[in-house]
């Protein structure tokens, strides 16, 4: 049922994410301030869009589930979530790593984006405590449903919040995607945002695979405990 | 409407009888002022530290009654009745949230005046209106965010755990707003400054959060 395409999608990723790393190693220029340091920022970055993305699609699978009652997308919503958690925390060391080496210092308070997402990733943890102690199984998907709504409309808010807060403007590596990145690093860049969101997209489609896989094997358990 | 305004009148008036949160918040606010003293070791705030200060406690104080506002149904079995009766579930959602938005006005109409007596340097008389626009529209949002995290979480085996693990996040976009908007009225040359965008801010909080709880509340609560 989710195993449709999967292999093509683990081929795809590998090749993405093999060719990403080459880029990032052998053609991207050496950034002229922070040097060999920066090169971070290839896997940094595009870990955090996904993560902030998986976010957002688990809200969006949510309000699907609460539309349609049906438990497959609450299944998905879930998946996306917690493949986000675990990017989440890749995030927040390779950002305390890169600010360490660039800044001189492994948290600053004064990053808009770092603390949004330390904010983020603090209220998505407490999805695990709200979902797992709720056992009805229907109950369990729906409450899950309505936080991952809830924090999903969150992530934007707060992302707003914390950036009217900050008091001094550091210079801003995400803008470069924008514009004043020269054409060698935005290719690198994209290709490595390419890769790590098709490994997502895989990961996601495994853990579905495995999840329908065991609940299937109960259900044949249960039947064949019946039969006998 | 009428069943919103039947189950505000049976919540206020079981907080009438037991008084149980109103007071309880108001104890936990004024430890925490002492508990601020000692460990700032600071006799008089102003400020970015007394309007950090102020909104932290008052936050931590919502907690509490945020993780009471279920508790009479809970404990006494009420909650079935209250589902069985022809109320829709706006209605428990507008009930509950105007209970706790009450509940937080009558503890900062405590708290705020003994912070200023027992921390504030500064006088807090010129921007006394100010504030109390920041009160409101910050009791808004704490009212809509705490009576969906308390709903979510009346059904979990650890809610004492999920309320203000759930809550405090929620909460820090309507801190900074409230915190910013507070600190220049104490300073000692007490001023509004930036207030337009931080009441902005906090305005745009209670819009998504209201307009989120009333249309998610429906899945909460069934059975």
């Amino acid at each position: 049922m989710y195993s449709k395409g999967l292999v093509p999608l683990a081929a795809a990723s590998v090749v993405t994410i093999t060719t990403a790393f080459a880029l990032v190693f052998f053609y991207a220029p050496l950034d002229a301030d922070q040097g060999f340091v920066q090169k971070i920022f290839y896997i940094h970055v595009p870990m955090a869009i996904v993560a902030l993305c998986g976010f957002v699609a688990g809200g969006w699978f949510a309000i699907r589930h609460l539309r349609s009652g049906e438990r497959s997308w609450d299944m998905r919503s879930y998946v996306a979530i917690h493949l986000s958690i675990i990017l989440g925390l890749a995030v927040l060391v390779t950002g305390a790593i890169w600010a360490k080496a660039s800044w001189g210092h492994w948290w600053l308070w004064d990053e808009p984006v770092l603390v949004s997402f330390l904010v983020v990733f603090l209220l998505y943890c407490v999805y695990y405590p709200l979902r797992f102690s709720i056992e009805d199984p229907d109950r369990q998907a729906r409450y899950s449903s309505v936080f991952a709504i809830t924090a999903g409309a969150f992530v934007p808010l707060n992302f707003i919040a914390v950036r009217l807060a900050e008091k001094y403007t550091h210079p801003r590596v995400l803008s470069q995607t924008g514009g004043s990145m020269p054409g060698e690093m935005r290719l690198t860049f994209l290709v490595a945002l390419l890769g790590v969101a098709l490994l997502f997209v895989t990961l996601w489609k495994l853990e579905l695979t495995a999840k329908h896989a065991s609940m299937q094997l109960k259900r044949l358990r249960n039947r064949a405990r019946v039969a006998a | 409407m009428g069943g919103a305004r039947a189950i505000l009148r049976k919540d206020l008036l079981i907080e009438l009888r037991t008084r149980e949160s109103v007071p309880a918040m108001v104890l936990f606010s004024v430890t925490v002022y002492v508990l601020f003293h000692f460990g700032l070791d600071r006799d008089s705030l102003d400020g970015a530290l007394a309007s950090g200060v102020l909104w932290v406690t008052l936050l931590l104080a919502a907690v509490i009654g945020v993780s009471r506002l279920f508790a009479a149904e809970r404990e006494q079995g009420g909650i079935d009745g209250l589902l069985l009766a022809p109320v829709d579930r706006t209605s428990l959602f507008v009930a509950k949230a105007a209970a706790l938005f009450l509940f937080l006005s009558a503890v900062e109409l405590v708290a705020v005046p003994a912070f200023a007596l027992l921390l504030l340097g500064p006088g807090l008389g010129g921007a006394l209106p100010e504030l109390l626009v920041i009160l409101v529209l910050a009791n808004v949002g704490v009212a809509a965010v705490g009576a969906l995290v308390a709903a979510l979480a009346a059904e979990t085996r650890a809610r004492e755990l999920i309320v203000p693990l759930l809550l405090l996040p929620l909460l820090v976009p309507l801190l900074i707003a409230c915190a910013q908007a507070t600190e220049p009225l104490m300073r000692q040359d007490a001023g509004p400054e930036d207030l337009g965008r931080w009441l902005g801010l906090l305005s745009l909080y209670d819009v998504v959060f209201v307009l989120l709880s009333v249309a998610v509340f429906d899945f909460l609560l069934e059975d």
